[in-house]
C-alpha cells in the first residue's frame, strides 16, 4: 500500500524526517506557507505557543472536536435529566414542599451541572485523543535542538513517510524557506 | 518609551539574540513601571523589561528549578503548622460530635457554613479570570490566570471540607450522592442542598481539569529543560540518601504530567479549541455554583434569607472577595519572586482594583436593595430582621441587634473601603490595594456571618431566640483552613509553573507573525489578519497585540 520509500541513515537507522529550525514566528509563518504550497501532507510546525493564523499558513481544516464535545455534553445532560426523572417521579415519587408532582423545573440545576461536567471531561480527553496523546516518546523528542521549542525555537518537521519527501529536495525547500539549520531525525 | 517602541537593539533583544541590559527600568512618575499608560492609543505592555521568550521561560522555570529562596521553607513550616489545626479539630469533631461547635437549637448553621460560603466565593475569582476574561479576550489575564486558578482549587478544597464535616455523621456522607442503598430511598433532587453537592463537586472537578489542561505545555517545558540538562552534563545535583538525580525525577514527573506534549501546531489547534470550550462551560458554571449556594438560603422562608436578589448578589460578592484574595497572594509574590514584577505589572494590579471597585458597588447596591424591598413589601418580619437584627446597635435601642458590630464591619469593609479606588493615586498605590484587599476579605467573611447568624438567631418566635458564640474548635477549624490554603499555595509556588508561559509568550509583541525584528522600529501589532496589508508606521503603535 505504501508508495513511500524507507530512508536509512548512515548508521542504518530509519529516518523519521527532516527538522528545520527557524528564528522568529514570522520566518516560521512564511516557511509554513512554502511547505504547504509544495503539497506536503505529513508535516508539522512546532512552536512554544500557537502562532497567530498559522492554521491558514499550513492549510489545516478546522477541528471536529467541538462536535464531539457537544454531542457528549448534551447526551449526558439528557441522561442526567432522565435519571433524576426516574428517581423522583417513577421509582420513588415524593411529594413535598408544596411542589407539584410533575415539577420538572426542579431537575434543571443538576441536569445543567451534569452536562457541564461531561462537557469538560470530553473537552480535555477528546483533545488528548484527537492529538494521539498521552504518548511516552516521539522521535523528535530525542533531538536536543527540538527540545528548545518548548522555550523559544520554531521548528518545521517534514516526515519521510510523506509521498513527496525527498532528502535533498526537501532539505533545499526548507533551507530556501529561511531555515537556520536542517537536521535528519532518526526514527 | 523604549519599553513599548523597540528600536534596533530592543528588537534584537526581544528576539532573544542579545541579552537585556542589566540596569533596572527606571520608574516614570506618569507611567510607573511603564504599564500605567493613560493614552488610549497606546496599549500598555503586558510584559516589561524588554523580555525575550527565553527570559520568560527562565524566570518561570527558575522558581521551580532553583527554588524560590530562603524565605520559602520557614513560611512553609509556619503555614503547614497552622494547617495542622484543621485535621486535629476535624478528628476531635468526628470522635465527639458537632456539639464541639458553638451551634445550638436556634443557630444551627454558623461558622461552618460561613466558612464554606467564604471559601467557595474566593474560588470564583480564579474561574472569572481564567474563563470569563478568556472569552472577553482580555490579554492581561495571561500573567495572573495560573495563580488565580490554583487559588480556586485550594479554596474549593477548604470549602468542601466544611459541609463535609458539618453533616454530623461523616461516615454517612456518601448518602449525599444518589447511590442505591438499603433504605431504598434516593437523595432529594428537589433540595438546593443536593444541587449544592452537584454544583460544588462539578465546580471542583472542572476547575481542576481547566487548571491541568493549561499546565500541560508548561509541564512539557519543564520536562524538556530537565531532559536538556541530562543530555548536557552527566553529573548533577542528587537527592540525599537515595542518590537519584533531581533532573531525572523532574524529567520523569513533569514528563508524566505533560502526557507527551510536543508543541505541535496540529495539537495546538485542538488544544486552543478545547480551552475555549472549557472557558465557555466554566463561565455559566461559575455563575451557577454561587447561585445554587445562595438557593440554600433563598428557598427557605427565613426572613433575611428569603430574597430573590440572592443569586446575583452572591455571585458579585464572590468575585469581589475572590479578587481581593488574588491580590493578597500576588502582591507579596511580586516582592518575593525576582522578575515577577515584569510579568505582573502595576497595570494588572490597577485592573484588579477596578474590578474590586465595580463588584464592590454591586454588592453595596444589593445591600441597599434588600432594605428597599423590606420596606417596599412592608413585611414586618423582614423589616425587623434588617433593622433590629443587623443595623441598630443594642446600646442605642434595647430591641437592637447584639450583632451590630458584624453588620457594620461588613459595611465599612465591603462598601466604604473600596471607594478609595475612585482615585487614581489610590488604585495605583500597591500598599493601598493590599490594605483594601485585606479589608474586603475580612468584610466578605463578615457578610456571610451576618447573613447566616443574624438571620437565624432571632426569627419568628421570640421564645426561641438565642445567641451564637464560637468555641475554640470553631476558631481552630477556620484558622486551620487558612493555613491549609496557604500551605497548598506555597507548594504550588515551589513545584508548579506559576505563570502560563505559552500564553504569556503569545501576547508578547514579537509573537506576532508580522513582527519584523530586522526592520528597526517596525513593530506591527498582531491585530492584522495574515496576508493583510501592513499598517503605515505610527510612532505610537505599541507593537503589542
Amino acid at each position: 500500500m505504501s508508495t513511500t520509500k524507507i530512508y536509512k541513515t548512515e548508521a542504518g537507522k530509519n529516518v523519521y524526517g527532516l527538522m528545520a529550525e527557524f528564528k522568529t514566528p514570522a520566518d516560521t509563518y512564511h516557511a509554513a506557507e512554502k511547505v504547504r504550497d509544495a503539497g506536503f501532507g505529513k508535516w508539522d510546525v512546532y512552536s512554544p505557543f500557537p502562532i497567530h493564523g498559522i492554521e491558514e499558513a499550513m492549510g489545516l481544516p478546522a477541528t471536529k472536536l467541538p462536535l464531539v464535545v457537544a454531542a457528549v455534553g448534551l447526551t449526558m445532560a439528557c441522561a442526567g435529566f432522565g435519571f433524576q426523572y426516574f428517581v423522583r417521579f417513577i421509582d420513588y415519587p415524593l411529594i413535598h414542599q408544596g411542589k407539584p408532582a410533575d415539577a420538572w423545573q426542579l431537575l434543571v440545576p443538576v441536569t445543567f451541572e451534569i452536562g457541564v461536567l461531561f462537557t469538560a471531561f470530553t473537552a480535555l480527553l477528546g483533545m488528548l485523543a484527537f492529538n494521539g496523546l498521552p504518548r511516552w516518546h516521539h522521535p523528535l523528542l530525542a533531538k536536543e535542538r527540538f527540545l528548545r521549542t518548548s522555550d523559544d525555537r520554531f521548528i518545521i518537521a517534514v516526515e519521510a513517510a510523506d509521498p513527496k519527501f525527498n532528502p535533498e529536495a526537501t532539505r533545499k525547500l526548507l533551507t530556501d524557506a529561511g531555515a537556520t539549520s536542517v537536521e535528519v531525525v532518526e526514527d | 518609551m523604549s519599553a513599548i517602541q523597540p528600536d534596533q537593539t530592543a528588537a534584537q533583544r526581544l528576539a532573544g539574540l542579545i541579552k537585556p541590559p542589566p540596569s533596572p527600568p527606571e520608574m516614570n512618575p506618569q507611567t510607573g513601571d511603564g504599564s500605567l499608560v493613560d493614552d488610549p492609543a497606546i496599549r500598555a505592555p503586558l510584559v516589561l523589561g524588554g523580555r525575550s521568550f527565553n527570559d520568560v521561560t527562565e524566570t518561570v522555570c527558575g522558581y521551580i528549578e532553583k527554588g524560590p529562596g530562603r524565605w520559602w521553607l520557614p513560611a512553609f513550616g509556619i503555614a503547614s503548622s497552622v494547617a495542622g489545626l484543621m485535621p486535629l479539630s476535624i478528628i476531635y469533631l468526628i470522635i465527639t460530635g458537632v456539639g464541639v461547635w458553638g451551634l445550638n437549637n436556634r443557630v444551627d448553621w454558623a461558622w461552618d457554613i460561613t466558612n464554606f460560603v467564604f471559601w467557595i466565593g474566593i474560588g470564583h475569582a480564579g474561574t472569572l479570570i481564567s474563563a470569563i476574561l478568556c472569552l472577553f479576550k482580555q490579554k492581561w489575564r495571561t500573567s495572573i490566570n495560573r495563580a488565580a486558578e490554583a487559588m480556586t482549587i485550594f479554596a474549593v478544597i477548604c470549602a468542601g471540607t466544611f459541609p463535609g464535616v458539618h453533616v454530623g455523621r461523616v461516615w454517612m456522607a456518601w448518602m449525599l450522592f444518589p447511590i442505591p442503598n438499603a433504605n431504598n430511598i434516593w437523595s432529594n433532587f428537589a433540595s438546593p442542598l443536593l444541587w449544592d453537592v452537584f454544583a460544588v463537586s462539578t465546580y471542583a472537578i472542572v476547575s481542576l481539569l481547566f487548571w491541568y489542561m493549561g499546565m500541560i505545555p508548561d509541564f512539557a517545558t519543564l520536562r524538556d529543560r530537565a531532559a536538556l540538562r541530562l543530555m548536557k552534563s552527566p553529573e548533577g545535583q542528587t537527592l540525599p540518601i537515595v542518590n537519584i538525580r533531581i533532573d531525572r525525577i523532574m524529567a520523569f514527573t513533569y514528563g508524566l504530567l505533560a502526557v507527551g506534549w510536543r508543541f505541535s501546531t496540529r495539537h495546538w489547534l485542538n488544544y486552543e479549541k478545547a480551552y475555549i470550550m472549557l472557558a465557555g462551560v466554566s463561565t455559566p458554571l461559575v455563575l451557577s455554583v454561587h447561585s445554587i449556594v445562595s438557593f440554600d438560603f433563598a428557598t427557605s422562608i427565613l426572613p433575611g434569607w428569603h430574597t430573590t436578589i440572592f443569586p446575583p448578589y452572591f455571585v458579585a460578592g464572590a468575585i469581589f472577595g475572590g479578587f481581593a484574595m488574588v491580590l493578597l497572594l500576588l502582591i507579596p509574590s511580586r516582592e518575593l519572586f525576582p522578575g515577577m514584577k515584569d510579568l505582573i505589572t502595576r497595570r494588572h494590579l490597577e485592573n484588579m482594583a477596578k474590578i474590586i471597585l465595580t463588584t464592590g458597588m454591586m454588592v453595596g447596591f444589593a445591600y441597599a436593595m434588600e432594605f428597599f424591598i423590606a420596606w417596599f413589601s412592608q413585611n414586618q418580619y423582614e423589616i425587623d430582621v434588617f433593622l433590629y437584627n443587623r443595623v441598630i446597635p443594642d446600646f442605642i435601642d434595647p430591641r437592637g441587634a447584639p450583632y451590630w458590630w458584624a453588620y457594620w464591619a461588613m459595611i465599612s469593609c465591603n462598601v466604604l473601603s473600596p471607594q478609595v479606588f475612585w482615585f487614581k493615586k489610590m488604585r495605583q498605590s500597591i500598599p493601598v490595594i493590599f490594605v483594601v484587599s485585606l479589608l474586603v476579605t475580612i468584610g466578605m467573611w463578615f457578610e456571610r456571618f451576618v447573613i447566616i447568624v443574624t438571620s437565624l438567631h432571632r426569627a419568628f418566635l421570640p421564645g426561641s431566640w438565642g445567641m451564637f458564640s464560637p468555641t475554640l474548635i470553631d476558631i481552630a477549624l477556620f484558622v486551620g483552613s487558612c493555613g491549609t490554603f496557604l500551605t497548598l499555595y506555597l507548594l504550588f509556588t515551589r513545584f508548579l509553573p506559576q505563570f502560563a508561559m505559552s500564553e504569556i509568550k503569545n501576547v508578547m509583541p514579537q509573537a506576532s507573525p508580522h513582527f519584523h525584528d530586522d526592520h528597526a522600529g517596525q513593530a506591527h501589532g498582531a491585530g492584522h489578519l495574515p496576508g493583510a496589508h501592513h499598517a503605515p508606521e505610527a510612532p505610537t503603535n505599541g507593537g503589542n497585540p
